[in-house]
């Protein structure tokens, strides 16, 4: 295998293992901070307990987010020095601001947060978790802006070899940018609100902690609910903006081969990359997806076919990840929306079925995820910068095949290792459940 | 206003965040694999481990900061930095990694095994990017084989690993090793108590003399190996800058030797941070010289950000940059006591 090769499976294996643990952070964060300030404002120690235990997963997932994060940052120069080079002047800003303005926040307060319980008063306390957890948010909007530019590249000149910034403002309100984080961020908190979901119905199964796992339950489906809701339609929104600023994207999300007019949408659906068409086409919306696209039902849509062959992305696997997004997305609303319903119920708890299925629910958001980035990354393809700069031009000339290919062996090790000592952790901390024990936590009381 | 104001106003808080990063970094590394040889027993580790436990990561973030900061300001050299060290680079990388988890798994588990692992894991990851980073830095300030073309966009490298670990690349690499051993030895007296933060008040003045020995190797060293004493013969003055390097050096083996650690260890900050800034000194305007041919030395001003991307990063550091300080510097005191074992056994969220 060549050097892009080599490059692109690290960059993506270590990319995607990275958004293993990303969108917990965002989601635990954000509920956690929530939980304590319940906690503070009505001094009912459930909040507190809450607090703890969740908090506690967070933590474990947390140390892996920062970790992998390190490499993300590396890998850019490492592997992609031509692509550095190239569009530093305007790909490196997001990514400096990134760190100065949000990796501080949040690391330095998550440590006040894990040491300080004892040592600053409640509401301080509360609003470290607090600052760590927007410090969170702000980044994931930063690294979606840098990569929203290599999708929709906005705001600059080709000029002395390389692409220069002439408009800051352009890159940083890309309308292509503000929807990736709006969906991506959302999606971060239904993963944590399922995660929190699955857990209370695991312990609920076992009727252990029935109060707090209920109430725990109760909380995150309503964030599930509302949260997978608004994925459901900035995903809509998303569709809409790549139909214009990436047909061949939208084409492979499609299956799109003949450019026409009017066109429907397929409930059953299989592309035949080979013979340029799709060997199954059944159930057809009439023009739904011109619908859809350009909010006109008579709108023209890019097939494949116009498209150069060596211009195309891989057809097979954006189409099936988008359908597979897409679809796990729909069971999320209805899943969390029954969550809603039957948790009010008073033999909620007796409903074993349901919540074995929540249990089972757990991975179905992290499958989501997974596929919604190969959506993205693999439907830019072959342009690193869509049509701006070629993935085959952006790898580093320095670096060699084996070096590559030592590197990434040592990743797989390295990664294997720690997921799974970090998974570990997480089920066995998960079933452990709360701490009973609060003398612990009372010593802060004292202190307001 | 001209470019090359704002090239030179990155090059300074380039090299600030380097020092700053080695300065905070150096006393984490050094505390994790001096543990091994100052902590007895499983409660002293721990006791070790939390003392730094709230501020490790935001100590990384300076690494994490001076990376984006060199690409956002100079996106040559960045891409040219990483790509050409690649394998060391990756070495270091692992090394982050790990020490990283380690620290955060380490307590989770009660198990001998369990923990007697982790303990290695931190003495390996702690150590290995204190060398890895002088010798990244010896190889900087020494230059290395490139060859850059500016106007044909033409970059070519041929270096190896084992060309990194020639005698002055390791030099600079022991020199690091023993400034983070002082410096992390004095952290762990100043933040523990009682025997522990005895021993390792006589870790740091035993191992100071050895430090003194490669301080003054390096410092000779440095004549014939680099071009970085140039500078300095050019404008004299600037020899202030390696004289407090020196002067501080000698004055944390004073205040260590009359058992005053707060003093020993302020001393010992400003050692690294005028370490970093006499080497970098030495550099301007190189960032990154060619040991081969000097038309491809990595500049300020062939490898910058244009000049609007500059003047926007300098507005975001000028806000930035001092935002963080002052809240770390609150951060540093709320946890400014010692640590002692009853805190850290009586606390379910310690490490
Ligand atoms: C829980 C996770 C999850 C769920 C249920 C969905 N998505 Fe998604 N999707 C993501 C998580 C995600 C993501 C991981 O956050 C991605 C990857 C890149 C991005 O911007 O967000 C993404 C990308 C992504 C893209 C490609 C963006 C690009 O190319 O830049 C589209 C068009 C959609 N989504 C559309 C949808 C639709 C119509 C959904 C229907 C309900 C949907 N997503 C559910
Ligand atoms: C964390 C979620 C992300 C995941 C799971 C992900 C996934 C991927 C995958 C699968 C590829 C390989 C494409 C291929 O081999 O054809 C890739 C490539 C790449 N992605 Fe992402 N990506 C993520 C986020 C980002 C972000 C935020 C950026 C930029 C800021 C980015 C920049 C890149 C670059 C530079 C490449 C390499 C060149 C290429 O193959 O196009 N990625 N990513
Ligand atoms: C491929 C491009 C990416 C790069 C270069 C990158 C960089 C980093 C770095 C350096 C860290 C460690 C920070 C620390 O030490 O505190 C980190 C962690 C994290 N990143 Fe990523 N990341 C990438 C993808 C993403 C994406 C797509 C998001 C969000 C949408 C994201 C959000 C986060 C979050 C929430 C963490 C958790 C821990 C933390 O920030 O400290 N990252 N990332």
């Amino acid at each position: 295998m060549n050097v892009v090769t080599l490059s692109q499976i690290q960059f993506a294996a270590t990319c995607m293992f990275h958004w293993i643990f990303v969108p917990l952070t965002l989601g635990l964060s954000i509920m956690t901070a929530w939980m304590e300030t319940k906690y503070v404002t009505t001094g009912d120690e459930t909040w507190l307990r809450m607090t703890k235990f969740w908090g506690k997963l967070f933590l474990i997932n947390f140390a892996l987010g920062v970790v992998t994060g390190i490499t993300m940052e590396f890998q850019f120069g490492l592997n992609w020095a031509e692509y550095s080079r190239y569009v530093g002047d305007i790909f490196g800003a997001p990514l400096a601001i990134e760190a100065t303005l949000t990796f501080f926040l949040e690391s330095v307060f998550i440590g006040v947060w894990i040491f300080g319980w004892k040592k600053i008063s409640k509401k301080v306390h509360a609003l470290s978790i607090w600052l760590a957890a927007i410090a969170t948010n702000l980044s994931a909007l930063f690294i979606l802006l840098a990569n929203a530019w290599m999708q929709k590249p906005v705001g600059f000149v080709l000029r002395n070899g390389r692409a220069e910034m002439t408009d800051f403002l352009a890159v940083v309100t890309n309308p292509y940018g503000w929807i990736k984080f709006s969906h991506t961020l959302l999606s971060g908190y239904a993963l944590a609100a399922f995660l929190i979901m699955g857990v209370s119905a695991w312990h609920l199964l076992h009727k252990n902690e029935v109060n707090f796992f209920t109430r725990s339950f109760k909380m995150a489906a309503v964030w599930a609910f509302v949260a997978s809701v608004i994925v459901g339609i900035s995903g809509d929104f998303h569709a809409v903006e790549i139909a214009r600023t990436q047909p061949t994207k939208f084409a492979a999300m499609e299956a799109q081969w003949e450019t026409k007019r009017g066109v429907g949408m397929n409930l059953l659906l299989f592309p035949d990359v080979a013979r340029e068409c799709n060997s199954v086409e059944q159930v057809c919306v009439p023009n739904a997806l011109s619908l859809l696209a350009f909010h006109d039902a008579n709108a023209e849509i890019k097939g494949l076919k116009s498209f150069p062959p060596e211009l195309r992305p891989p057809v097979t696997p954006v189409f099936l990840s988008f359908r597979l997004m897409a679809g796990l997305g729909t069971f999320m609303i209805l899943a969390s929306l029954a969550g809603i319903f039957l948790s009010r119920r008073k033999n909620f708890i007796d409903n074993r079925a349901f919540l074995t299925l929540m249990v089972f629910a757990i991975p179905v958001p992290y499958l989501a995820e997974q596929f919604g980035w190969l959506v993205a990354e693999l439907g830019r393809q072959p342009w690193i910068v869509y049509g701006v700069m070629k993935t085959t031009d952006a790898v580093s000339k320095s670096v060699t095949a084996t070096q590559v290919a030592l590197s990434l062996l040592g990743f797989i090790v390295l990664y294997g290792l720690l997921g799974a000592v970090d998974i570990f952790l997480l089920v066995k901390y998960a079933k452990k459940g709360p701490d009973k024990d609060l003398s612990n936590l009372i010593d802060m009381q004292g202190r307001a | 206003m001209d470019i090359s104001i704002f090239q030179i106003t990155w090059f300074v808080l380039w090299s600030v965040l380097w020092a700053v990063y080695f300065m905070l970094d150096g006393f984490v590394l050094g505390t994790g694999f001096m543990s091994t040889f100052i902590a007895k027993g499983d409660t002293e580790k721990r006791v070790l481990i939390n003392a730094v436990g709230p501020v490790w990561d935001g100590n990384e973030v300076w690494l994490l900061t001076a990376g984006g900061a060199t690409f956002a300001a100079f996106p040559t050299t960045y891409a040219l930095m990483f790509s050409n060290l690649y394998s060391a680079l990756i070495l270091l990388l692992f090394a982050l990694i790990v020490r990283g988890v380690s620290f955060e798994f380490r307590g989770k588990l009660d198990g001998v095994i369990w923990k007697s692992l982790w303990d290695k894991a931190i003495l390996v990851s702690s150590f290995l990017p204190a060398l890895l980073f002088g010798v990244a830095f010896g190889n900087i300030f020494k230059g290395i084989p490139m060859r850059n073309d500016f106007t044909s966009l033409q970059f070519s490298y041929d270096g190896s690993l084992i060309g990194l670990l020639n005698p002055y690349g390791l030099v600079t690499g022991v020199l690091f090793v023993l400034l983070f051993a002082v410096h992390g030895s004095l952290y762990i007296a100043l933040k523990t108590v009682g025997e522990l933060s005895d021993r390792a008040a006589a870790m740091a003045n035993k191992i100071w003399p050895a430090l003194l020995v490669v301080a003054v190797v390096f410092l000779a060293y440095t004549w014939p190996a680099t071009k970085l004493y140039n500078n300095y013969m050019d404008v004299p003055v600037l020899l202030i800058i390696p004289v407090i390097a020196v002067v501080s050096l000698l004055l944390v083996k004073v205040f260590a030797g009359k058992n005053e650690i707060g003093k020993a260890f302020i001393f010992s900050c400003l050692t690294i941070l005028f370490v970093v800034f006499t080497g970098v000194t030495g550099l301007f305007p190189n960032m990154i010289p060619s040991s081969i041919d000097p038309a491809s030395n990595l500049t300020i001003f062939n490898s910058s950000s244009s000049l609007l991307t500059l003047k926007i990063m300098t507005v975001v550091a000028a806000i930035c940059v001092p935002t963080v300080i002052c809240y770390k510097i609150w951060v540093y005191r709320i946890f400014r006591g010692r640590v002692t074992s009853e805190e850290v056994l009586g606390n379910s969220d310690a490490y």
